[in-house]
């Protein structure tokens, strides 16, 4: 096993601090943001992961009143899904255009994603409202508790992201596409494209089987 | 719905009516003051806070606070705010803890119940929350955020705003427990407040708002700060630190803050939850319409039990870096150290459910949780006979930090072996919810965490001020701490035997009075441990140039050591080049020399005020979420988010130290605040 302390002495003489400018860390943090982003996103998963374990130990607990099969209007949902999964390709356009430089067309894409985006949130809100005036609001038993927080949770996370990506717009307009900017443009990519993976999950395991099931 | 409204009914106030709309729950009866306890403490507390207030204002001070510290962005200031806020927490902790020990030292003996059964619920919980969330987190917070940028040669830490940030809202979670001492009242459930305890249904009051509020704003800034110091550790080490030459500490540290991302969201996901239960209505944990109160005990343990190694690894990290240096050798098995570490951070992730064996989950749930329970207590020996093989032949120099891990050693093993017995499910159906356990946990958490936290203050002391801790009052303070553990506890495991259940106020019968009479004396014990520490800070400070000391006053081995004592805001004016474990150790025995030229441009943070400014909006949606004063709760809410949004508008955050400052820092001038 090689010596952790003391290893072998090389040739010259220890350089312990390095004084020669080319070699020299200097701190920069930028370096560091991808990969908080990306850790942040597996903490945030965690609770979309404890938010599908409620669903799959109360999305049962009916207590006398609706199932999901009274209450998914499965074709709805499918064409938001549609947004959303159209908005991901839309971002991914927007940063194909980043990547070559091109502002005017990464902008274009990326409002047409935020677009994509809004249609996903009204036909969500459309859905709760449905579900609100047939008296399935969150309390009415522990499913649609359970129901509402896990869609409505993703429902914020979109929402957040759209308002994310409104400021971005602003900023690339402002500053145009710096380092920082395509910096944070990445990261919302990051971002929007976890929201689609996790939106995957809900409609395979929340809506298709409450409709198959 | 009809059960939401009949409890929605008394519990919400009718915004219709205007006083309601505009002040949301709060009158004039929510303040507690007809308890003359309660009334004598906020005497003192305001007393002290106008005295504090005024002297600082005297001084001229705030000024100074508000630009050296308050919007600072460097990982040592912060370091420091969190260890002064986790002291003065451990006082209000302490306090709590005393009150019990008398309460149940005259109840037991049937002379006086002091404290009324609502009021002692409320300071167990209180105590609980206090003591895990505001001490021994910003505690252990502080040590990484000071200590490991430092060990890894790094200049700060991977997002200093998010660091400031983070500490800004553990603060406000403080500010919101500390609140409800006065104005209202906290949670009387227990530190972990179980539903449907904890629901609307039985718990109608503001406690329980105020302990969810408080933990996940918090919790929020536990979880940032995580991701922050895994990044940090990560990507920021000094050239030529690969992993296995990483000091144990800093190892610690990594493992810890992954157990914090991969926990904490639990929590936060689980307090939500019970949120949306008290307000929205939901059904998640009640008993009716389908709820089930057990996921949240569930869900509650699964951060639970990671939690107590995020409390304890740290710490473990802290003896590993004392015992070698205090031997004068390396550290005794460094790589199996490292795996011990990894191991205890995938188990502690597979024994969540050894904290409720009486649930009924069958004979063979509690056998599998059981045994992954003992078989934590393998890596954590092996950690132990690593402390005692290094300590083996060495040179051993009897200093503070080496008392504390004696103490630690004997202490920590005693509190393991009760937790392995209690790990025995038919064991732990008898010795469940009784004082064994009470006595247990405080085993390992006193003779574990405070003790590591004490060892690692007098350790890391000269490094962060350039001067020792006061040796005498130190040795008071350990005698204190470690003779009055064992006096207060040791009664307590023969209660619990005994069959003495937890948190209990009222006495019918006089036979435990003995033994509750000795762990009254055994706090008395830990007051003076506690005192002496206070007065040996204070003295130390008094008498600081006697005590002062160069950068190196231990003889040790890493590199935070290499700086000098106070480090500049920069750490390193050049950034050391790693060859061997022990980094430190390795350059003095080669006899290596910090250059005097070749400075070059350093880049640095600039401070800013959003951290603070954001987490004061979002102590305020906490507080008027607790009394329902929706539109500030909506002011604090949006406003946060805006400013937020504010904050990402500046692009200018960073600035270059010149090599001419570097130069003059380095040859001893003062440094000053870094630019605005």
């Amino acid at each position: 096993m090689a010596n952790l302390t003391h290893p072998a002495k090389p040739a010259k003489s220890f350089d312990f601090y390095s004084t020669d400018p080319t070699s020299h860390v200097d701190g920069h943090h930028d370096t560091g943001t991808m990969l908080g982003f990306w850790i942040y996103l597996m903490s945030d998963s965690l609770i979309f992961g404890i938010l599908f374990a409620i669903y799959a130990v109360l999305g049962t607990n009916y207590a006398a009143g609706p199932a999901p099969a009274d209450l998914f209007e499965i074709k709805k949902i499918l064409l938001a899904t549609f947004f959303l999964l159209f908005s991901s390709i839309t971002y991914g356009f927007a940063v194909i255009n980043m990547q070559q430089g091109k502002e005017r067309q990464m902008t274009t894409w990326l409002l047409v994603t935020g677009a994509f985006g809004i249609a996903f949130l009204v036909m969500e809100l459309l859905e709760f409202q449905h579900l609100w005036h047939l008296g399935a609001g969150p309390g009415a038993s522990a499913f649609l508790s359970s129901f509402w927080f896990l869609v409505g949770t993703h429902g914020l996370h979109v929402l957040s992201g759209t308002i994310w990506l409104a400021v971005l717009l602003v900023q690339v307009q402002k500053h145009g596409l710096n380092e920082d900017n395509k910096r944070r443009i990445l990261c919302l990519s990051l971002f929007w494209h976890f929201l689609d993976l996790i939106w995957i999950g809900v409609f395979s395991f929340v809506y298709l089987t409450g409709v198959l099931l | 719905m009809a059960t939401q409204t009949e409890t929605g009914a008394e519990h919400f106030a009718d915004i219709t009516n205007p006083v309601h709309w505009f002040w949301g729950k709060l009158n004039w009866d929510i303040f507690p003051f007809y308890d003359p306890l309660i009334l004598g403490t906020f005497i003192v507390t305001i007393a002290l806070g106008v005295g504090v207030v005024g002297w600082l204002t005297h001084k001229r001070l705030w000024g100074y606070l508000w630009t050296e510290w308050f919007t600072s962005v460097d990982h040592k200031k912060i370091g420091i705010m969190y260890m002064i806020l986790a002291t003065v927490m451990l006082i209000r902790g302490f306090s709590d803890a005393v009150l019990m020990r008398i309460h149940q030292a005259l109840a037991s003996a049937g002379i006086l119940e002091f404290l009324p059964p609502y009021h002692y619920d409320q300071v167990f919980t209180a105590h609980g929350v206090i003591m895990i969330f505001f001490v021994a987190m910003p505690f252990i917070t502080g040590f990484m955020n000071y200590v490991m940028p430092l060990q890894i040669g790094a200049r700060d830490v991977a997002f200093p705003f998010l660091n400031n940030f983070s500490f800004w809202l553990t603060f406000a979670g403080v500010v919101l427990v500390m609140m409800s001492l006065f104005v209202g009242e906290f949670a009387a459930t227990g530190w972990l407040a179980f539903p449907p305890l904890s629901g609307l249904e039985f718990s109608p009051g503001v406690g329980v708002d105020y302990y969810l509020w408080s933990l996940n704003i918090a919790g929020i800034g536990t979880t940032l700060s995580g991701i922050n110091l895994i990044v940090t550790i990560v990507k920021m080490r000094a050239p030529g630190m690969n992993w296995m030459k990483l000091p144990i500490f800093t190892w610690s540290t990594l493992v810890t803050n992954i157990l914090i991302v991969a926990s904490f969201p639990v929590l936060t996901a689980t307090l939500a939850l019970l949120t949306a239960d008290r307000y929205l209505g939901t059904h998640f944990f009640t008993n009716d319409m389908g709820g089930n109160a057990m996921m949240y005990v569930n869900l509650i343990w699964i951060w639970g039990h990671p939690e107590v190694y995020i409390l304890i690894l740290p710490i473990f990290g802290i003896f590993s870096e004392i015992v070698p240096t205090f031997s004068r050798k390396r550290l005794f098995g460094y790589t199996s150290m490292v795996y011990a570490l990894c191991v205890i951070t995938i188990l502690s992730y597979l024994v969540w459910l050894h904290h409720f064996f009486t649930m009924g989950a069958g004979a063979d749930v509690n056998s599998f949780f059981g045994i992954t329970t003992m078989i934590i207590s393998i890596p954590t020996g092996a950690k132990l006979f690593n402390w005692l093989f290094t300590m083996y032949k060495g040179r051993i120099q009897f200093e503070l930090p080496m008392m504390w891990v004696i103490a630690f050693m004997i202490t920590f093993t005693i509190g393991g072996m009760t937790g392995v017995l209690l790990a025995v499910p038919p064991a732990d159906y008898v010795l469940h919810n009784s004082l064994f356990l009470v006595a247990h946990f405080h085993n390992v958490i006193i003779g574990g965490v405070v003790f590591g936290i004490f060892a690692g203050i007098t350790y890391w002391w000269p490094k962060a001020f350039g001067f020792h801790l006061d040796k005498f009052w130190g040795t008071i303070s350990f005698y204190g701490w470690v003779g009055g553990f064992w006096v207060a506890f040791m009664p307590l495991y023969i209660l619990g035997l005994m069959g003495v259940t937890r948190r209990l106020s009222q006495f019918e019968d006089t036979s435990y009075a003995l033994l509750f009479g000795i762990a009254a004396v055994g706090v008395a014990m830990i007051a003076i441990g506690v005192i002496a520490f206070i007065i040996q800070i204070v003295v130390s400070i008094r008498n600081r140039e006697a005590l002062a000391c160069g950068g190196d006053p231990w003889n040790a081995r890493t590199l935070e050591w290499s700086t000098s004592s106070p480090p500049p805001y920069y750490n390193f004016a050049h950034v050391p080049r790693v060859y061997a474990l022990d980094a430190w150790d390795h350059m003095k025995a080669n006899d290596a020399q910090v250059p005097k030229e070749g400075y070059v441009p350093i880049h640095m943070p600039k401070r800013t005020p959003s951290g603070l400014i954001i987490a004061g909006m979002m102590t305020v949606l906490g507080f008027a979420m607790v009394w329902h004063i929706w539109w500030l709760a909506a002011l604090g809410f949006f406003g946060s988010i805006a400013y937020g949004i504010y904050h990402t508008f500046d692009y200018d955050r960073d600035f270059y130290l010149q090599p001419d400052e570097v130069r003059a820092i380095a040859n001893g001038r003062r440094p000053v605040a870094p630019a605005e």
